[in-house]
């Protein structure tokens, strides 16, 4: 985009500028585009707002995690090699959206929303096998309300897979969207947002998978 | 069978949940409904509905956002302070064996609203409506970054608004006190309505704000005009700056809080009960980890203004540019590190109160610096005493009060002797009164004719000033005296009568400050009948210095026809100095955002959730939730958002504002 400044000189009165040496600048005519670029910025704004949000059910965690009320712990109640299945579907999920993003920067509609519905199936299955978890545990007397631990756990995981449930809906309604208009700048856009907010996903819930289950694991 | 329909269809809303056993909630009751009739009556009348829907509630011009927040901020002002003025009436009299005129009931959701209301539905809606007006103006942007969801952002705060107010009408608000601390905002100890109205109220306006916040930091950090660098920014910009940075990072801490505190009260969690290993202190670590930054939130851009109106009606440049930028920047971070001032009594040990006390009294030095900053500039100024400027000046006496006392409050040894006591009450009264308050006061008299192409009258606006000045000192004088008695706050009734005489001179200031919010009031209808003498059609009436001043008032919806360059920090002023040529000619189409009804709906919605959520009305929520996901997805199908403002209405408006200048030399 090319700039056009038109100088504005200044009235033959009262005008003295020693310092300036050329004529004052006072405006622009060309606009100057930057709505693609605040998006970008807005949404990176919110996700580290949303990572407020986790940090302090975090620290919620961190404060109550002990707090068992003669109840189970963490190593009575958490089956390994369950959540490993369950990390490795969000991971997978994660390294299918970047495939799904290199497609898109190659303007491959079709592979993009390939990878796109991929994605969307990994998604699905962490949703599914967390959803069993959670069942399994309640079915076992270790709801949300049996101590206050399990009170912080169920928030803070459950937290994080209602963003992925969201973080879903949203996948499905840019699939239809760049099945209609195929990928405009505006769907690109839309697409990378999303891109974002699934890695930090991911990303929150490797601090999920070390903080509340590997350590709880360890106690 | 018939039960299990109502309670299904009704939740816990019944007949009796209507409080029409007040004989004072009914009178106000019919007051609002006479009232809302009447301003029904004449919208319908005078066929003003659809001018309202496409002109303003739709619109997502950020100047007209910026006027309806201010709107909503005075209308939520009357009724914070009708709160208050009950509380000074109740306390006044409630000696000698007198029960006052409020039960226990009453008086504890009046207590509990007036502090609720006056944070969040009348200083912040005025403090976001102020930066949302000024800021892109200030740094010669059309709009806001993300103009939608400004009007997104004002609906919902207007949602929180109308949550509250219903609890007037429909139920009960907390009793709880205006940060709703457990154990006592559990479910065993409130298990009405109060704390669930208190917590959707603030849920719904908090994504509002959250949002507004976003928008606004990136506006300023991508829609600077050319030239304009960080440090070239005005002050007014700066504060804002970082006042949305502190609203973005501690909205969302508040926004967990109240989730986990609703989901001890409607899942049956134990976050912060007493038993199964809750911790009810937990929860006001938390709520003070966003608390006191919002204080902060609301005092930063404040000082904008202050520095803003200084300069201008001084004459001068600003003194101190770069330590002002430096001061606010530290104090932003500053405001993270003092949260545990609050409750210095929950004894966490002289080491912890120790490093929260330093960390506070630390605050001081960059606020300190900022009132020499602002007396220097009025050193050898030319000084013009107009409104702006008269609020400035009872600013800068009345802070320096409430800091000194906010500074001996930092003090953790004396603040377990002042703790919760009428001092605290006096203390924060002084710095919101005396520094938020009457900084939006000069903001609103600085900018308004900014707004509306015509000042306000000076005469009521005087009489205005001195009323809440002179009321504000018999309000909060005599609090400081009683807290220093050892009288505690929320005090309904008292046994020692030869305490009731304070009580009466601070309900005599309440009177005072009731006649100044009167002043206020005629102040507008008198300027607004008088408009064609207090007209100024310069654009420009203060001999202003930032850039909002180099348009016309009202400024036109795209703001400048051209983007301006930015040369200096006072950058209309180098404008006006150097020789700027109005450009005549040449104009462009101008490419804008287009207006949308779906922030009036979705906050429509969320509102009708909140309530349904609060009465425990399942399938409304469930529906409206459905709703909300619906209309939003539906949104987002809609790719035509802009439009082209042709040049020949660009040119016609430039026109009429040549028009006008040359009418005026």
């Amino acid at each position: 985009m090319t700039t056009t400044v038109e100088a504005m000189h200044g009235s033959h009165a009262g005008h003295d500028t020693p310092r300036d040496a050329t004529p004052p600048v006072f405006y622009v005519r060309d606009e100057h585009a930057h709505e693609a670029a605040s998006t970008a910025l807005g949404f990176w704004i919110y996700l580290m707002s949303d990572c407020l949000i986790f940090a302090v059910l975090f620290a919620t965690y961190g404060v109550l995690g002990t707090s068992y009320a003669a109840g189970p712990t963490p190593k009575e109640l958490f089956d390994l090699p369950l959540v490993a299945l369950n990390t490795s579907m969000l991971l997978l999920s994660s390294i299918t959206y970047g495939f799904a993003m290199l497609a898109m920067e190659k303007g491959r509609t079709g592979q993009t929303q390939a990878w796109l519905f991929i994605t969307l199936l990994f998604g699905l299955a962490f949703l599914g096998i967390e959803l069993y978890e959670f069942a399994h545990l309640i079915h076992e007397g270790a709801g949300p309300g049996r101590s206050a631990f399990l009170s912080s756990f169920f928030t803070l995981v459950g937290t994080h897979g209602l963003h992925v449930t969201f973080g879903s809906v949203w996948l499905v309604t840019l699939m239809v969207q760049v099945a209609r208009r195929g990928l405009i700048p505006a769907n690109r856009r839309r697409l990378m947002c999303l891109s974002m907010f699934w890695h930090f996903l991911d990303v929150i819930w490797i601090g999920v998978f070390t903080f509340v289950y590997l350590m709880g694991a360890l106690r | 069978m018939l039960e299990t329909l109502t309670t299904f269809l009704f939740g816990r809303l019944s007949l009796e949940s209507f409080p029409y056993h007040e004989p004072i909630v009914v009178a106000t009751f019919f007051a609002v409904v006479l009232g809302g009739i009447a301003l029904v009556a004449a919208l319908s009348y005078f066929k003003l509905w659809g001018y309202l829907w496409t002109e303003w509630f739709t619109t997502v011009d950020h100047k007209r956002i910026g006027i309806m927040y201010m709107v909503l901020g005075l209308i939520m002002l009357l009724r914070g302070f009708a709160d208050a003025i009950m509380m000074r009436a109740q306390q006044a009299i409630a000696f000698n064996g007198s029960e006052g005129y409020l039960n226990s009931h009453h008086f504890d959701q009046v207590f509990t609203a007036h502090g609720v209301i006056m944070i969040f539905f009348v200083a912040m809606p005025l403090v976001t409506g102020l930066m949302n007006y000024v800021v892109p103006l200030q740094i010669g942007a059309r709009d806001v970054s993300f103009p939608f969801l400004n009007n997104f952002s004002f609906w919902m705060t207007v949602g929180g608004a109308v949550l509250i107010m219903a609890s007037l009408f429909v139920g009960e608000f907390a009793r709880t006190g205006w940060l709703a601390y457990p154990p006592l905002s559990g479910l065993e100890a409130s298990p009405d309505v109060g704390v669930d109205y208190y917590i959707w109220a603030l849920q719904v306006a908090g994504v509002g704000t959250t949002l507004s916040g976003i928008n606004l930091i990136c506006t300023i950090v991508k829609m600077r005009a050319p030239g304009m660098t960080m440090m070239k920014m005005p002050v007014f910009t700066w504060t804002s700056l970082c006042t949305n940075v502190l609203i973005v990072a501690s909205f969302p801490i508040l926004t967990a809080v109240l989730v986990l505190l609703s989901l001890d009260r409607y899942v049956g969690t134990h976050f912060f009960t007493n038993d199964m290993g809750g911790n009810p202190m937990m929860y006001v670590n938390l709520i003070w980890i966003w608390g006191h930054p919002e204080v902060y939130i609301l005092i930063l851009p404040c000082f904008g203004i202050f520095s803003e109106v200084t300069s201008t009606f001084t004459g001068k440049k600003l003194f101190g540019y770069t330590s002002m930028v430096y001061a606010t920047v530290v104090i932003t971070i500053l405001s993270y590190l003092v949260w545990l001032h609050h409750f210095f009594t929950m004894g966490s040990g002289a080491s912890v109160n120790s490093f929260f006390g330093i960390t506070t009294m630390i605050i001081s030095i960059p606020t300190g610096a900022k009132i020499f900053n602002w007396l220097f500039t009025m050193y050898r100024g030319r000084i013009r005493f107009e409104l702006p400027m008269m609020w400035t000046i009872a600013f800068m006496l009345t802070f320096v009060i409430g800091g000194m006392t906010g500074v001996l409050l930092a003090v953790p040894p004396a603040d377990f002797v002042l703790h919760n006591s009428l001092f605290l009450i006096a203390h924060f009264h002084n710095v919101i009164i005396g520094g938020v308050l009457f900084g939006l006061f000069a903001g609103i008299y600085y900018w308004w004719p900014k707004a509306f192409g015509f000042r306000l009258d000076p005469f009521w606006g005087k009489m205005s000033f001195w009323f809440w000045v002179i009321g504000f000192y018999f309000a909060f004088m005599p609090l400081y005296v009683l807290g220093l008695m050892g009288v505690t706050r929320r005090l309904r009734v008292f046994e020692d009568p030869s305490l009731q005489i304070w009580f009466q001179i601070a309900a005599f200031g309440a009177v005072l400050i009731a006649l100044g919010i009167g002043s206020f009031l005629i102040q507008i209808a008198v300027s607004v009948l008088k408009r064609n003498q207090l007209v100024d059609v310069t654009g420009d009436p203060w001999d202003g210095r930032t850039l909002e001043w180099a348009t016309s008032s009202p400024p036109p919806g795209y703001n400048f026809a051209f983007t301006p360059v930015i040369h200096d920090n006072d950058a209309w002023w180098d404008m006006k100095k150097r020789g700027y040529n109005r450009p005549l000619e040449g104009f462009r189409p101008i490419h804008m955002p287009s207006n949308t009804g779906t922030g009036v709906i979705l906050a429509g919605i969320s509102t009708v959730l909140g309530f349904a959520l609060v009465w425990h009305i399942w399938w409304l929520a469930a529906v409206s939730f459905i709703g909300l996901l619906a209309v939003a997805i539906n949104h987002t199908f809609n790719y035509n958002r802009d439009f082209h403002i042709p040049v020949d209405e660009v040119v016609r408006t430039e026109n009429e504002r040549t028009r006008l200048l040359s009418g005026q030399v």
